[in-house]
């Protein structure tokens, strides 16, 4: 192999230095937060987490635990840089993405500090792909100060029950309208669409409904084509956990298990959509 | 100038519809050249092909069930046609269960391919559909603009990589990139490499055998005092490599490249009835 091919030796000092046996735990991962083009990246030692924004009031994030990676070392407190996240998804699955049994692509990440580019090796079958992905200076991201002490409302549903309604959200209405009350209607997603309105109710003592913490009845509107793109993460998914705080912000998190069974998180926060009286509602 | 032919066999009816959708991704526009033994499809490397350029053959007898023809004369007995492959790639579509289809030169108003596919029914009468492709005829003073292309006088020569894996890394690269860097040495190794601004990626194919040609002295060409690991490189249209593995559906018995340092790059596709050349000039 010429020597160009090679992955850098261990002991080398790169700020951020990755092993992982099936690079599918991470696109597959990725995937489910790319609805823009541009991503942050932010390597702790306990793991990576991929940031996309959209329009000031979207957020999701992707978490992969340092424990998914065969080998993760980040040598100062953390690394952050902006890529492209379209990029890198191409890069992540350029032997394709089909998943024949027995065959995975090998990956092999490495940056070795502000200004230079992510390297990337791949491996499958005896073939090596080497990429170098430009990095920019990261943007500041929003922070939407959302914690578990200023949470209002909270339900745990499985995500089966969930897919189908995402999936087939009507898109000719401009908001999703979620209503979160310990009385009727308990869980209730509506639409406001050309052909009229609809209301999808799941009861508090449902099957598909692992836990129902809610204290007050809140009704929020939020941007229809803001949280589309969480349909991905949906069907990744087992569960979700749906969250409001006292200003309405939205906090979807996504548990998803991975093929060898790990569990990895995906959480997508959203402000209500403000152009609303209160009178309307 | 006659020409009617009739497939039966099942087999050799799906392997033909294979090869002209293979021709389909290829050619907007491409030639038919019939003989006795032999079909061809050619595409010339004109200005308005992007530069690229095809030579199919097959024979006649692996295909066709009855086949006669008759050329413009005597003495040069073929037809050349000039046609839009995925006229009669949609034709065949619908032949998938087909008990027969006949091929017919006709020219009622404007010279056609007639593709008469007879249907199973249920009744004792067959459903025939008819589709009417429309053909050019060539004239015989043009034929010398189609002839075989010869080998070039290549730099390397390498058997092609997985074509699955390779058709996956060209498809993504295609994202990346418009230009695509072939490049391969007489030690079996080939790299297939993108650069832009935002990113460079290259994949590594190694031991993949070169193909012995006999040289026109009839000895092998021999290696001594050619460098074996140095690369002979082309940067071709990545579209046109991405197609020409694309319409690949079946894996061929021999895929093997052909690399003109800098000016072209000559695939050969061989299947058991049927050999497929392609040509990719380098951009300058």
């Amino acid at each position: 192999m010429p020597f160009s091919a090679q992955p850098p030796a261990s002991g080398e000092r790169y700020a951020l230095s990755a092993s992982l046996d099936n690079a599918r735990h991470l696109s597959s991962l990725l995937r489910a937060v790319h609805f823009q083009d541009y991503a942050t990246c932010l390597a702790t030692a306990s793991g990576l987490r991929v940031t996309v924004e959209d329009a000031k009031c979207i957020q999701a994030n992707a978490f992969i635990q340092a424990e998914i990676f065969q080998e993760f070392s980040v040598q100062e407190e953390s690394v952050m840089f902006r890529i492209s996240l379209s990029v890198l998804l191409d890069c992540l699955t350029i032997f394709g993405t089909s998943s024949l049994p027995g065959t995975s692509t090998a990956l092999r990440m490495c940056y070795h500090g502000y200004g230079h580019p992510l390297m990337l090796f791949l491996e499958e079958g005896g073939v090596v792909t080497v990429c170098k992905i430009n990095t920019q200076e990261p943007d500041e991201l929003l922070d939407f100060d959302f914690c578990s002490t200023k949470v209002v409302n909270k339900i745990i549903l499985q995500s089966e029950g969930l897919r189908e309604a995402f999936a087939e959200l009507d898109m000719t209405s401009e908001v999703l309208q979620i209503t979160m009350s310990p009385d009727k209607p308990y869980f209730r997603l509506s639409t406001f669409g050309n052909a009229g309105s609809a209301h999808l109710d799941y009861p508090r003592d449902s099957d598909l409904m692992e836990a129902f913490y809610c204290n007050q009845t809140q009704t929020n509107r939020y941007k229809i084509s803001l949280l589309k793109p969480s349909t991905k993460a949906l069907a990744l998914s087992c569960k979700v956990s749906i969250r409001t705080d006292a200003q309405g912000f939205l906090s979807l998190q996504y548990m998803i298990r991975n093929e060898d069974g790990q569990i990895c998180f995906v959480e997508y926060y959203c402000c209500p959509d403000e152009n609303i009286t209160e009178a309307e509602l | 100038m006659r020409f009617r032919a009739k497939i039966v066999d099942v087999a050799c009816l799906n392997h033909f519809s294979r090869i002209i959708n293979t021709i389909a991704k290829l050619a907007k526009t491409c030639i038919l050249r019939l003989t006795v033994c032999k079909l061809y499809f050619i595409l010339s490397d004109k200005v308005a092909n992007g530069g690229a350029s095809m030579w199919c053959e097959l024979s006649q007898g692996n295909f066709f069930d009855e086949f006669q023809m008759e050329g413009v004369a005597a003495e040069h007995n073929e037809i050349y046609l000039e046609f839009v492959p995925e006229n009669l790639s949609r034709a065949l579509k619908t032949a998938q269960s087909a008990k027969a289809v006949k091929i017919k030169l006709t020219n009622k108003h404007c010279p056609c391919l007639r593709v008469a596919v007879e249907l199973p029914s249920l009744s004792s009468s067959s459903r025939i559909v008819t589709h009417d492709i429309p053909v050019g005829v060539i004239p015989r003073r043009m034929w010398n603009d189609f002839k075989e292309p010869r080998v070039p006088d290549f730099d390397v020569s390498i058997y092609l990589p997985v074509l699955k894996t390779m058709k996956s890394v060209v498809e993504r690269m295609k994202n990346l990139s418009n230009f695509i860097v072939i490049e391969a040495n007489l030690s079996g190794e080939m790299n297939l490499k993108i650069e832009t601004d935002l990113v460079s990626v290259t994949t590594h194919f190694k031991d993949l055998g070169n193909p012995p040609w006999a040289s026109e002295d009839g000895c092998q060409s021999s290696a001594q005092g050619r460098d074996l690991e140095s690369m002979a490189e082309a940067c071709i249209d990545i579209k046109k490599l991405q197609q020409l593995l694309a319409g690949q559906q079946v894996n061929p018995t021999k895929a093997l490249c052909n690399i003109v340092r800098k000016r072209i790059v000559h695939f050969i596709l061989l299947h058991e009835e049927v050999s497929l050349q392609y040509f990719i000039p380098a951009i300058a």
